[in-house]
């Protein structure tokens, strides 16, 4: 479909809109700094505030359905269906006394929620909504789109290791130690997944990617699905990534000693980035805003975004979690694995799509595309089975017990 | 090549902490990752039972010993009650030992659905398998409501036999019950047991040999999980454990996966035994007239039972009085914690909070 | 029925007397008596495993008679499926003293340091005899018949 070229909002408009406002209050044309700034305002505004709202009602539809996974309601006693449960929640931190450690590092301490927070909601910017009211709905057609994204989600292992540097509290340096190994670690396979797109879509610009999807890239290539679904799982620390803020074993990790407003905000980047996470997904591999006519392209961004937020839910609320070793090994020796041999793949075919005469102008065409999904999905089926039962069995295979010969319940008297 | 200077970190895992099972006190030392040191501290829960049985009488106990594992009461009441029948030669009447079996086996189910859940919990599966656990365990709680009005600190048993006869609603209950738990535990089975993260987690972790684990005197499903085959039902049988034909599992190798599956698969046996205690029980007497202060003998005796965490034991001292003179606990879940130093040092912090799930300690008792 | 044997005091004491003579000070139907001094010689040759085999240490308790202490070993053969008692006197009141068998069996190691706690009895080449229900610096030894609380 062909989207009309005017943007729903964006910046040059608005900086134009204030320039005229400037002039219709008489201030001349040396406040032009004025309108520049404004503008920016605005736009920051509206992104934090539909975020934040985004996120909390994010954080009571998943207090609900994991409520639901355990036989159990969630809140339903704030409101209808317990929807204001999350402003409940913001005020009760918001009237908490905010403490500091006494020998924590200060400044290291108070800035590291907005480190936390400010990468989360920067991730927004490229994200390209699909069409609205007949006009294209994003903010910023970045031509480097996906290496902002990736650059700027490399900002939250500093900010996990901040927060729990700043904390001067053993359990929480132990917690964001783990932590910062962690996510450093798992930035490598979601950078090998989205290099796999990168082939097929030759653009860096989400809006091309978006566009060489005329066969979904979640059916084209599989693995590299999985790959960067599990990396950026373990980029959120989620379950069964999750081993940083493990309750039962570390007293919640690196926000152990936050408390008030700065816990929220902590706690506010945490549920935001599922949001964000689905968003690049639905961008990357679910086609983005394309759909069938009969509805418009953001409520179809908007539904696939829910998709892939409910399979995570799904993942946390019925999965235990990994061990650190295990966490590691798992990104170094499986996902690089897979990644790899990804790419390799998809460059193969990209390749023989040259041969065959198949690529119009950087994209393959939608006839290619759906053998090449034909073929690695049977690929990857077969490389999942031969894991799990050539690694796997000979790791989990048990003996039969035996009884010891120590003891003998057999013998004694009548 | 000079390495960087490292130094071991001793961290306090306090008495109020989201997964010690109760207030139980951990000095760890961990060099890095891995554990090096570890010295449990515990004793915040010690109310003095065994000095405060010695001024009350007989009959008073059964409430005292009800709050020592306060997750299995039915058996603390069975090994004391034992222990006061083998002292002064009172004979049970058999709807009672009938009657007693069921509890205990039922309780031994309650307790058992309540380790894995909590396992599972400290696992980092977020409640979810606690909460279906906990499911069935209320319907075992309401069985025990109708037997005594109680739902954990039962004091269902008296020296003697049982407090009262069973209710009617309690057979048809029980009933369906026993009818629905094999499918509950099929269902539990095929999600948790052949779960990847939950194999890869506890496969191999916190070995116990059979050698070391019986001279470090532990008892009940860690014994049996280190392929030691012994269980006081069948090695000395009490009540009428001698008529029904049940099982003992056992584990292969002593790691964590065989804790947890030795106890799933005792929950089976349990339901056997349950069906066939329905069956087998007639009806009669539930308790034997004893007087208002039992006065035993002059003497001692030790009587034990197998209660789910391991051998329950009484040893008693009287002196002809009404209260005893010396009555004294052999708490399983206390003498479980003997080789929680060898089975954890050399692991990662992640394994020290499922070893001690799996051991599966409750407060009351090792503190007493 | 299978039951666990209970071997009475005599054959006890007459496999002891075998390879330890003098051990036994007094036998009866149900347990023998050791002195404190002897207890470790006679729990190892209990525990050997060509001998008895009686590897399994079910329990060890004390009790406070007004004149003396008396530890009391409840003793398992898994093997043989047979259980005995021993019990050690101490002599009188003042300073009790019990040599210390938990490097006979581990399953010794915790219960001699709630014996120590509680009863106040001290055993004799313990690794680690410390307090542990009750906290470092309680005065006292609160089972024993003449402690008021």
């Amino acid at each position: 479909m062909n989207p009309t070229p005017a943007l729903f909002i964006s910046f040059k408009s608005l900086q134009e809109n204030f320039v005229t406002l400037i002039e219709l209050i008489g201030f001349g044309e040396s406040f032009g700094w004025l309108a520049t700034l404004l503008a920016g305002i605005s736009i920051s505004f509206l992104i934090i505030n539909v975020m934040v709202v985004a996120t909390a009602f994010y954080t009571w539809f998943e207090r609900r359905m994991i409520a639901r996974f355990q036989v159990r309601r969630g809140p339903n006693r704030n409101g209808p269906f317990g929807m204001l449960q999350p402003f409940a929640d913001v005020l009760k931190l918001i009237m908490k006394e905010d403490t500091i450690p006494d020998e924590a590092d200060k400044p290291v301490f108070t800035l590291a929620p907005i480190a936390l927070l400010a990468p989360t909601l920067m991730i927004m910017i490229v994200i390209p909504f699909g069409t609205f009211l007949n006009k294209e709905a994003f903010l910023s057609n970045l031509n480097i789109g996906i290496l902002f994204i990736v650059g700027v989600t490399s900002v939250n292992s500093i900010a996990i290791f901040m927060a729990g540097w700043g904390s001067r509290n053993k359990y929480a340096i132990l917690g964001s130690m783990r932590g910062a190994a962690m996510l450093i670690s798992y930035e490598i396979p979601m950078a090998l997944g989205i290099t796999s797109v990168l082939i097929l879509s030759g653009s860096l610009a989400m809006t091309e990617i978006v566009r060489s999807q005329s066969v979904w890239f979640i059916l084209v290539m599989p693995m590299g699905f999985f790959v960067f679904m599990a990396a950026s799982t373990a980029e959120m620390s989620r379950t069964p990534f999750d081993q940083i803020e493990a309750e039962s074993e570390l007293g919640s990790g690196y926000n152990t000693e936050y408390s008030g407003i700065k816990f929220a905000v902590l706690f506010l980047a945490e549920f935001m980035a599922p949001i964000v996470t689905a968003a690049v997904v639905t961008t990357l591999f679910l086609g983005g805003s394309h759909g069938f006519d009969f509805l418009p392209g953001g409520i179809w961004f908007a539904l696939k975004m829910f998709i892939v937020i409910f399979g995570l839910l799904w993942l946390r609320s019925t999965w235990p979690r990994l061990r650190i070793d295990q966490i590691m090994g798992f990104a170094w020796k499986t996902l690089f694995g897979l990644g790899l041999f990804n790419i390799f793949l998809v460059a193969v075919e990209f390749t023989l799509a040259r041969e065959f005469n198949q690529v119009n102008n950087g994209s393959l065409t939608t006839e290619y595309m759906l053998i090449m999904a034909a073929v690695n999905w049977i690929i990857t089926v077969a490389v999942i089975l031969i894991m799990a039962n050539v690694v796997g069995r000979k790791k989990y295979t048990r003996p039969e017990p035996t009884p010891s010969p120590l003891a003998n319940m057999g013998l004694g008297e009548n | 090549m000079a390495t960087i200077r490292t130094e071991p970190v001793t961290i306090n895992l306090g008495p109020q902490h989201p997964s010690t099972h109760g207030v139980f006190r951990l000095r760890v030392t961990f060099d890095g990752e891995e554990i090096v040191d570890l010295e449990p501290v515990f004793g915040y829960l010690h109310r003095g039972t065994e000095k405060l049985a010695e001024s009350r009488n007989y009959v008073q106990i059964v409430t005292l010993t009800d709050r020592m594992d306060y997750v299995a009461s039915m058996s603390n009441n069975l090994a004391y009650v034992r222990t006061v029948e083998k002292l002064s030669n009172i004979k049970v009447p058999e709807r009672a030992q009938y009657i007693r079996v069921i509890s205990v086996e039922l309780q031994r189910i309650a307790s058992h659905l309540m380790a894995t859940g909590f396992l599972l919990n400290d696992l980092g599966a977020l409640a979810t398998p606690l909460v279906y656990c906990f499911r069935e365990r209320e319907r075992i709680l309401d069985l025990f409501e109708m037997l005594c009005g109680a739902r954990i600190t039962l004091s269902y048993m008296r020296p003697g036999g049982v407090f009262q006869d069973t209710p009617e609603e309690f057979w048809d209950s029980l009933n369906t019950l026993i009818s629905d738990f094999p499918n509950y535990l099929d269902e539990l089975e095929s999600l948790i047991t052949t779960n990847e993260i939950v194999l890869a987690r506890t496969i191999g972790v916190g070995l116990l040999s059979d050698a070391q684990a019986i001279d470090s005197g532990v008892t009940g499903p860690i014994l049996r999980a280190s392929s030691v085959k012994w269980d006081l039902r069948k090695a000395n049988p009490y009540e009428i454990y001698d008529r029904v034909n049940f099982d003992i599992p056992i584990g292969s190798s002593g790691d964590t996966y065989d804790r947890y599956y030795v106890r799933l698969q005792e929950m089976r046996e349990s339901i056997k035994i349950i069906s066939q205690c329905i069956e087998q029980i007639e009806p009669g007497p539930v308790r034997t007239e004893t007087p208002f202060f039992i006065r035993p003998p002059i003497g001692e005796t030790y009587s034990s039972i197998e209660g789910p965490k391991g051998e329950l034991g009484f040893y008693m001292v009287s002196d002809g009085g009404i209260s005893p003179y010396r009555c004294k606990v052999r708490a399983p879940s206390f003498i479980n914690l003997t080789p929680l130093r060898d089975m954890i040092t050399g692991w990662k912090m992640g394994d020290l909070i499922i070893i001690l799930g799996s051991i599966d300690i409750v407060l009351g008792e090792v503190d007493r | 029925m299978i039951l666990t044997k209970i071997i009475t005091g005599e054959e006890i004491s007459k496999s002891i007397e075998s390879t330890l003579a003098n051990a036994v000070v007094a036998s009866d139907e149900t347990a023998i008596w050791v002195s404190p001094e002897t207890i470790h010689e006679v729990c190892k040759t209990l525990k050997n495993p060509d001998g008895l085999d009686y590897s399994f240490l079910t329990a060890i308790s004390a009790v406070d008679y007004i004149e003396y202490f008396e530890v009391v070993y409840h003793l398992t053969s898994l093997r043989n499926n047979c259980s005995c008692i021993i019990k050690v006197k101490t002599s009188g009141r003042e300073n009790p003293k019990v040599q210390s068998v938990s490097d006979i069996w581990q399953a010794a190691d915790l219960q001699e340091r709630e014996i120590w706690d509680l009863m106040g009895i001290k055993f004799e080449g313990h690794p680690n005899l410390k307090r542990i229900l009750l906290w470092e610096g309680f005065d006292g030894h609160p089972l024993r018949k003449d402690f008021i609380g």
